[in-house]
């Protein structure tokens, strides 16, 4: 059974690899914002956040930050989840589940094509 | 609310807003009762509010009127005949306990807590958590200041970090039988 201390392998590695990550400039991280106040954890927000989690690791996408935040003020269309690029204006997908979630991973984030479908006036 | 372990994410959330430095939740089951005490070192509230807060209408949120987390959760205990409590001091920090009848047919699951875990740790606001679960003489704790101190710099939200922070979680609340809550 693994415990805490089986950690040592992933940070063995990760730590060879964070000298090539901090000459990343942090200016271009992506940011993927899901939204989870009570609205939205009650909508599924959790389960669309951990599904980006694990398509960001297995996308090996070292530039993508999956972050949460509050209520974003439009309850009956969580869970919301917001992609901000940099240079690009931010995006607002709504009614998210955990397939649409990695949808957005592959379309948006890298082939960048937004997908429309998710989009606040579509729905 | 369809899982326990989704108040748990709520109330928790609840307690990184107000700023906690650390927020102790404990799972407990034992004979009959399933108890769910999550504990912050916050900002607090003062007695006046406290006294409020279980009603919808108490909110310090600017985009909406009503706060549902609290509320939702005191629902989900008393109507399994459980009971609930929140305690808070100015400045101190929250203690929010509910009792749940392990038996009752109103009971929702406890769920995926491991998820509700990654959920936390997966956006680092600088709180530090303790689950501290205990199924009749079994307990499995996990302290998020022991997993920075193995990893030595490594950031908790890296996504391999947080793959590895969910299996452990769930094997270990499985060999102690708390799959079955
Ligand atoms: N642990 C805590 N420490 C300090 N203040 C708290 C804590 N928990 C709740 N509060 C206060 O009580 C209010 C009501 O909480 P509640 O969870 O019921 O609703 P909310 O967080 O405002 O909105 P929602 O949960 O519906 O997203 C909060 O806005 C906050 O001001
Ligand atoms: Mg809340």
């Amino acid at each position: 059974m693994k415990s805490i201390a089986d950690i040592k392998a992933i940070r063995d590695k990760m730590q060879s690899q964070i000298v090539l990550r901090d000459n990343q400039d942090a200016e271009q991280e992506i940011r993927i914002v899901v939204g989870m106040a009570t609205c939205g954890i009650s909508a599924g927000a959790r389960p669309v956040f951990n599904a980006l989690v694990d398509e960001v690791a297995a996308r090996n996408l070292h530039n993508v930050k999956v972050t949460r935040s509050g209520c974003l003020g439009m309850c009956k269309l969580e869970p919301i989840v917001e992609v901000h690029i940099p240079g690009e204006d931010p995006v607002t997908y709504v009614l998210v589940n955990p397939e649409k979630a990695k949808n957005i991973v592959a379309n948006h984030i890298v082939n960048g094509n937004i997908c429309k479908d998710y989009l606040i006036t579509n729905n | 609310m369809r899982e326990l372990a989704l108040n748990i994410l709520d109330i928790t959330e609840n307690s990184v807003k107000a700023k906690a430095s650390l927020v102790t939740v404990l799972v407990q089951a034992r004979n009959n009762t399933l108890t769910i005490r999550i504990e912050d070192d916050g900002c607090g509230m003062d007695a006046e509010f406290l006294a409020r807060v279980t009603d919808p209408f108490t909110t310090t949120r600017t985009t909406r009127k009503v706060g549902m987390g609290i509320p939702l959760f005191k629902m989900a205990a008393e109507m399994t005949g459980g009971t609930f409590d929140i305690r808070s001091e100015k400045g101190k920090g929250t203690t929010v306990e509910a009792t749940f009848v392990l038996d009752s047919i109103d009971r929702a699951p406890l769920g995926d807590l491991a998820d509700t875990v990654v959920t936390l740790l997966g956006d680092d606001k600088g709180t530090e958590f303790v689950f501290d679960i205990r199924v009749d003489g079994e307990k499995f704790v996990f302290d998020t200041r022991e997993l920075k101190k193995e990893l030595d710099g490594v950031s908790v939200t890296e996504p391999e970090v947080l793959l590895f922070v969910r299996d452990m979680i769930n094997e270990n609340i499985k060999s102690i039988g708390g799959e079955k809550l």
